[in-house]
């Protein structure tokens, strides 16, 4: 299989779109014939990641690699940026709104989910500048 | 246990008809907190929550959750139901409480297995 790149912009504004451009690469995973493990892994990592850019970012762009013995996904936003990054990892840290919450987000699991599921996880920040979060899972089957 | 079965059995509301029941339920998860749920949740399960809010959908498909079971009588929000509908997502409803339901899976569970 040669290199294929998907891209999607997420809409910072659109809780209603949340978790589309996640499912379409489920999908796509899915065709290509990965085990149900993998495209579940990536498949969290990418809502997660998606979630966070709607939440705490006003939205980004996603890059998607795929090859057969690693998916790579680069997400990237022009937020307020992670002032702690240790602080972010852990469980239960969140600075997410009362509004949010009611949601069913702002548990502070997303990241360490992200980091659970995946085989690397680096997370690049800048306060006033933005986030880049880069995630490689490797294929169990 | 199928997903069908678990309907009958427990006289769950199905709202979206058209969905696929013929999925075999693993487990159980119960959990309001959405990132809980994706980090935690077995592909497999039955989901039990109180959010009726849209993001539901999309976490149970990501986390491969077997079906979602709304309970105390908690309706969706319409997005909800669009959202499972437009999924093929089973999206189910009991008056029961969590903890009730949980239980009752759980003896279901238990008794498929002794078979
Ligand atoms: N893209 C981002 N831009 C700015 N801050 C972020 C971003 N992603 C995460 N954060 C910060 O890191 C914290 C932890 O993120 P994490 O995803 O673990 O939890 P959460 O989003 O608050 O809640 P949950 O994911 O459980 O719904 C966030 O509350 C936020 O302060
Ligand atoms: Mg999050």
């Amino acid at each position: 299989m040669s290199k294929l790149h998907l891209y999607y912009e997420i809409d910072g504004s659109d809780f209603h779109a949340a978790g589309e451009a996640s499912s379409d690469v489920k999908r796509v995973l899915k065709q290509l014939n990965f085990d149900s493990d993998t495209v579940r892994r990536v498949a969290i990592c990418m809502y997660e990641g998606e979630i966070n850019m709607i939440i705490h970012a006003n939205g980004g762009t996603v890059d998607v690699w795929v090859e057969e013995c690693s998916i790579e996904l680069v997400l990237r936003d022009t937020g307020p940026g992670i002032p702690d990054i240790e602080q972010a990892m852990q469980e239960g840290f969140s600075t997410a709104t009362q509004a949010i919450r009611e949601l069913g987000f702002g548990a502070g699991m997303g990241l360490p989910n992200i980091k659970r599921h995946s085989d690397q996880l680096h997370i690049a920040s800048e306060v006033g500048v933005g986030t880049t979060l880069t995630i490689r899972v490797v294929p169990s089957g | 246990m199928t997903v069908r079965e678990l309907v009958d059995q427990l006289e769950l509301k199905n709202w979206v008809p058209d969905a696929d029941l013929e999925i075999p339920v693993t487990g159980g998860y119960a959990g309001d907190m959405l990132s809980w749920v994706m980090g935690r949740a077995q592909s497999g399960s039955v989901w039990m929550t109180i959010m009726s809010n849209q993001n539901v959908a999309a976490v149970a498909l990501m986390a491969d959750v077997a079906a979602v079971v709304l309970t105390e009588s908690v309706a969706p929000d319409e997005a909800l139901q669009k959202q499972a509908e437009a999924r093929g997502l089973p999206l189910l409803s009991t008056p029961l409480s969590t903890y009730e339901l949980s239980c009752r899976l759980g003896v279901l569970l238990a008794d498929k297995q002794s078979v």
